[in-house]
């Protein structure tokens, strides 16, 4: 079977995921005051990953990425929930958010939520989602 | 504050996802939705013991105070409502240990059962409207899922209709949101009785009210059942069960709540069209259920007829309707469970669901028999067992709100419900024996428990009745009287 000539393809492919990848977790940061979140950081996320999918065929990603995507919004819903439940344990009503200002090297003060754990479970919850769902129409069985 | 509310619906959801991690070790799916389920009984014990002494239970999500945060509430309609839930779902998952097969159980069905809890639970503890469809969602999703697990023909086909149609009636819920938000400004069930008490039900307001009336007559098989019969013969037996016993009791909750806390300015407008819905219901249904000769379909027009008997309590907004409705709807919930669970076991016994096929069941099977005898009799509300004070009061409660046709319709379609299940019987269980235990197709080994503890349970209510008629006075007094859940929800302070 002849190779495919897909040269230019993968060498853009192979900067632009950067980028999207860059952009994606700047998304999920910025997400605490200004529009983004974990919603959509993780949808950049997962944009990056199909590009590299639709690039390269689907084994050769998944030795590269060996993660089941279906564990992975399992874990990241058990992440959200527990950091509501994280509430409950000191005694404040469920989904309770706590934030501080700390002084951190390098970054100076810096403002810490406990937000940010919610939104990374949401991130994953996302991701692992929509992999899933893209996935199981891409593959042939 | 009240953390505990919140558990019914985190504990299956944790559950779930920790099975779905651990997908390939059945062992600890079947544990831990056990516990689960239990566990979120045992918590509804609690919480409608601390509705009984200190009133309705709330919970604002992240200390947001209403109406602006995610309010959750549990009065003790809700904590009843949970607590059957539960009950009926465990016994289902005991059925589906026994009979549900390994393929089904490692595609996801535990998690799945899990999460369709977790909706069903939410859909009663939420406070707002949007939380309202967001739970529904999840229940349904899932519950798309169910139906379709395993692929044979007739699921899928039958799941494609069930899809369309709740994706049909979840496009217009949000439409009707987006009006109403329109309108009032607020979601939140509380505020929003303040908000139309406030600004009177305006003709507007009323027909918002009748749209979502439809959507929840859609979800609760109320009128438009169309697509009950075939969706919920489809499914394995466990899995119609639960459908059948809690799927449409969500929508009829979500029926309650609306039109006795928020649009109850207007009865004679919107509980009279309710009141003829629940007839037109009654006889579609109990014609479907006489007239068929196939265990499955009278057995799903049997969760018409009761549908559209629970609904004319509200239609009649008296203290005596509504008091059996809620009794209704609890015996409801455990003997649809009950029933269908007999007759998926009388189907998989004989290997066929028609009436004509089969026979004499009884001399192999006498508890089998005799316990699809006391369900038939207590779904026709025959004392002493549960079904009979719901009737009574019902039927008291139309008559005195001068609702003397459905009354009338009430009785007249539960007697040809018990024609319908007792044909079952007298197919079924009396005449010649020609299938011996040899040609059985399947076994009542290990199905029998669950059986056997919803048939005690609806025996029990019937006997019990005086018991939990502290609970339900209580539940009806918080759904007649509107403040008494607009001041637990602002705890004192008024609506802005």
């Amino acid at each position: 079977m002849k190779e495919p000539n897909d040269i230019i393809l993968h060498a853009v492919i192979k900067v632009a995921v950067v980028i999207i990848l860059t952009f994606s977790i700047n998304l999920f940061f910025s997400g605490h005051h200004n529009p983004g979140g974990g919603f959509i950081g993780g949808l950049g996320f997962s944009a990056a990953l199909t590009l590299l999918f639709l690039a390269f065929d689907i084994e050769t990603v998944r030795q590269n990425i060996p993660v089941d995507f279906k564990v992975l919004t399992a874990i990241g819903v058990l992440i959200a929930v527990f950091t509501g439940v994280g509430g409950i344990v000191f005694g404040e009503p469920f989904l309770t958010q706590a934030f501080d200002y700390f002084d951190i090297p390098v970054f100076g003060k810096t403002e810490l939520a406990t937000a940010v754990l919610f939104d990374v479970g949401v991130a994953l919850a996302v991701i692992g989602t929509s992999m899933s769902i893209i996935l199981s129409i891409g593959d042939d069985h | 504050m009240n953390n505990l509310i919140i558990m019914p619906i985190i504990i299956p959801l944790i559950a779930g996802m920790v099975m779905v991690i651990f997908r390939r070790n059945l062992k600890l799916h079947k544990i831990l939705s056990l516990i689960a389920l239990s566990g979120s009984g045992i918590i509804a014990v609690k919480l409608m013991g601390e509705n009984k002494n200190d009133g309705i239970q709330t919970l604002h999500l992240g200390d947001w105070k209403p109406p602006f945060g995610v309010s959750m509430v549990a009065d003790m309609f809700s904590s009843m409502m949970l607590l059957i839930t539960s009950i009926v779902a465990v016994c289902c998952l005991l059925y589906a240990f026994r009979s549900i097969g390994e393929e089904r159980e490692s595609h996801y069905f535990y998690p799945l059962f899990l999460f369709l809890i977790t909706g069903v639970n939410g859909s009663f503890i939420t406070g707002d409207l949007f939380n309202l469809f967001v739970c529904f969602e999840v229940m349904l999703i899932s519950s798309y899922v169910l139906i379709s697990l395993g692929g044979t023909k007739v699921q899928l086909r039958e799941s494609i209709k069930y899809v369309l149609t709740n994706i049909i009636s979840s496009f217009l819920f949000l439409v009707a949101i987006a009006y109403i938000y329109a309108i009032t400004g607020t979601l939140n069930f509380a505020h929003l009785s303040v908000r139309v008490a406030e600004t009177g039900q305006s003709g507007l307001l009323t027909i918002i009210s009748i749209l979502l009336l439809v959507i929840f007559s859609l979800k609760a098989a109320l009128f438009l059942f169309f697509w009950l019969p075939g969706s919920y013969s489809a499914p394995p037996t466990a899995v119609a069960a639960v459908f059948a016993a809690l799927l449409t009791k969500v929508g009829i909750y979500a029926i309650f709540r609306l039109f006795t806390l928020v649009f109850y300015h207007e009865p004679k407008v919107t509980h009279l069209l309710i009141g003829i819905l629940g007839a037109a219901t009654m006889i579609l249904g109990a014609i479907g259920a006489v007239a068929h000769w196939d265990i499955k379909n009278i057995l799903a027009y049997n969760v018409i007829i009761g549908v559209g008997f629970i609904i004319a309590g509200l239609a009649s907004f008296s203290i005596e309707g509504l008091t059996g409705s809620v009794y209704y709807m609890i015996h409801d919930i455990i003997v649809k469970a009950l029933i269908f669970l007999l007759g998926g076991t009388i189907i998989s016994l004989t290997g066929t669901g028609k009436l004509k096929d089969m026979s004499g069941l009884i001399r192999n099977h006498p508890y089998l028999g005799w316990m699809f005898f006391i369900a038939a009799l207590s779904l026709a509300g025959i004392p002493p067992l549960s079904g009979f004070l719901g009737k009574v009061f019902i039927t008291q409660g139309t008559f005195e709100a001068g609702y003397f046709w459905l009354g009338a319709i009430g009785l007249l379609t539960s007697l040809m419900a018990l024609y319908s299940v007792i044909k079952i019987f007298m197919n079924c269980f009396w005449g010649e024996t020609f299938l011996s235990e040899e040609m059985e197709s399947g076994t009542t080994k290990g199905v029998m428990f669950p059986i056997a503890c919803l048939s005690l349970l609806t025996i029990l209510l019937g006997l019990g009745a005086e018991g939990i008629s502290a609970y339900t006075q209580l539940a009806v007094q918080t759904l007649m009287n509107p403040e008494i859940y607009i001041q637990a929800v602002f705890g004192g302070e008024t609506a802005p």
